[in-house]
């Protein structure tokens, strides 16, 4: 994973409660549900760095919720996100409907881990990055008020096993309605990264759901140049594999803190998440040095094996196995010939 | 004749009375049974044991979150899935497992029948934290 560098995909899968959180089911916060609303994500790559915006929105209710997210790496900044990036990448897939109408201000969030790197508060958000194994990151989790899902323990370690940084970020909502954040508005974080390759998590998405209950998100990429992706089952949908129009370059450059984009353009992949949470047990390895991605930064593999390049050729295992048919045939040819002989 | 061997025939019979009476002991208070939650799930997620047999139940939460173990049929299973306790710990039956806790609990099956033990956090039983106790 530390070879993997992207980022990408946050997910709510932490509810925080004020108090003290009930023993039985059925509540969540007791100060009533808090919702989070499908949340967007780019995952950008270039001169080594990878650059990560996602938007949290605030969709009503009260107390406060929060998420971990997974991260390749130590961010060397975390940063509020520009205004309309996320936007405009969705008009960008999306059929034109009407006119642009202007980009709603987002707010982002941090997230925190059992060593507390770094801490900032940007809008209504706490975010924290933490660095440490899933237990770790666990305890931090629970002793900050947050009420993990029961499948929290073994997501963490998931991811803990390939990269010990997280992000935890905290939504407190009275904030929000202290400043007067509506239903609805978003806030975007931008975190840099320096990493090898690009890498988004998949897997936390599903986190907290059932397992037939659907995981749907957007995932736009923006490298260098066109990238080799490992899409392990049809829940993940390469939309769009193209050279970034113009009109979108320019327009994501003009945007806050997104003058990293080169001004000469950049590939832009574009996928959808449609998957049962139970089926999405992967994460989305990329490569951008020319490489097959690896299958232990889609989390298909473990460092304890070692890692299998995905190969459009032949399978090693079926040529063998054709060879060993071919030398037994032949040995069978072979003495048969040879009774027949004497 | 008998006289020389008085002495340590009576500690012979002794030894062996406590003997029976340990095991005695011993049988009455049951096996003690480990289980563990990891990635919250029990472990083991099925049990059989007599009926009127005392089973000690020492619980290693190895999770970083709480969980339960609450004992009993359906009823008590559905009633605590609705229920609003925040902790358990009075009951042999019901006891609250912090992260990270050992925790042990005796009970005592009286009758035959099929029991579960579930945990009832939010979201943990849906999730599939139970296992299911046979007693025969």
């Amino acid at each position: 994973m530390r070879r993997l560098l992207i980022v990408p995909l946050v997910l709510v899968f932490l509810i925080t409660s004020a108090g003290a959180a009930m023993a039985c089911a059925g509540v969540f916060s007791p100060n009533g549900n808090v919702n989070l609303l499908r949340t967007s994500t780019l995952a950008g790559y270039a001169d080594g760095i990878e650059h990560y915006v996602t938007s949290f929105t605030f969709s009503g209710g009260g107390g406060e919720f929060g998420s971990v997210v997974p991260l390749p790496g130590v961010p060397t900044t975390v940063e509020r996100g520009g205004d309309w990036t996320l936007q405009r990448l969705n008009r960008e897939v999306t059929p034109v409907r009407e006119a642009f109408a202007g980009a709603n201000l987002a707010t982002a969030a941090r997230a925190d881990s059992a060593e507390v790197l770094l801490e900032t508060t940007i809008d209504a958000l706490d975010i924290t990055i933490l660095k440490g194994g899933g237990d770790e990151v666990g305890t931090w989790a629970k002793d900050n008020g947050f009420l993990l899902a029961p499948d929290a323990p073994e997501v963490l370690d998931f991811y803990a096993e390939r990269s010990p940084i997280f992000m935890a970020a905290k939504f407190n909502a009275a904030a929000a309605e202290e400043r007067g954040q509506a239903i609805g508005e978003g806030t975007p974080i931008h975190l840099s990264i320096p990493t090898d390759n690009p890498w988004v998590p998949l897997r936390i998405l599903g986190l907290g759901k059932q397992e037939i209950e659907r995981v749907e998100a957007d995932v736009f990429l923006l490298t260098e140049k066109e990238p080799e992706l490992l899409i392990p089952s049809d829940g993940l949908i390469l939309e769009r594999s193209e050279q970034g129009s113009d009109g979108l370059i320019a327009d994501l450059r003009a945007d806050k803190g997104m003058e990293w984009i080169p001004e000469d353009g950049m590939w832009l992949s574009y996928l959808r998440v449609d998957s049962a949470a139970g089926d999405l047990t992967y994460d989305l390895a990329v490569d951008v040095q020319g490489e097959a991605p690896s299958t232990i930064d889609a989390g298909l593999a473990s460092f304890d094996a070692p890692a299998t390049p995905v190969d459009d050729g032949l399978p090693v295992a079926l040529l063998a196995g054709v060879a060993v048919l071919v030398a037994g045939l032949g040995i069978t040819a072979g003495r048969w010939s040879l009774r027949r002989a004497g | 004749m008998l006289g020389r061997y008085r002495l340590p025939l009576t500690l012979a019979l002794a030894g062996l009375l406590v003997i029976a009476w340990a095991v005695m002991v011993l049988a009455a208070s049951g096996p003690t049974v480990p289980v563990d939650i990891k990635y919250s799930r029990f472990e083991p997620d099925e049990f059989r044991f007599k009926a009127g047999q005392e089973v000690t139940f020492v619980i290693f939460n190895d999770d970083p979150i709480d969980h339960e173990f609450i004992l009993g049929d359906q009823a008590v299973q559905d009633g605590h899935e609705l229920g609003t306790e925040a902790h358990h710990g009075s009951i042999p039956t019901e006891v609250s497992v912090p992260a990270g806790a050992t925790v042990e609990t005796t009970i005592t099956f009286d009758r035959p029948g099929e029991l579960i033990i579930g945990c009832h956090l939010p979201g943990h039983y849906a999730y599939g934290m139970k296992a299911i106790v046979t007693v025969r």
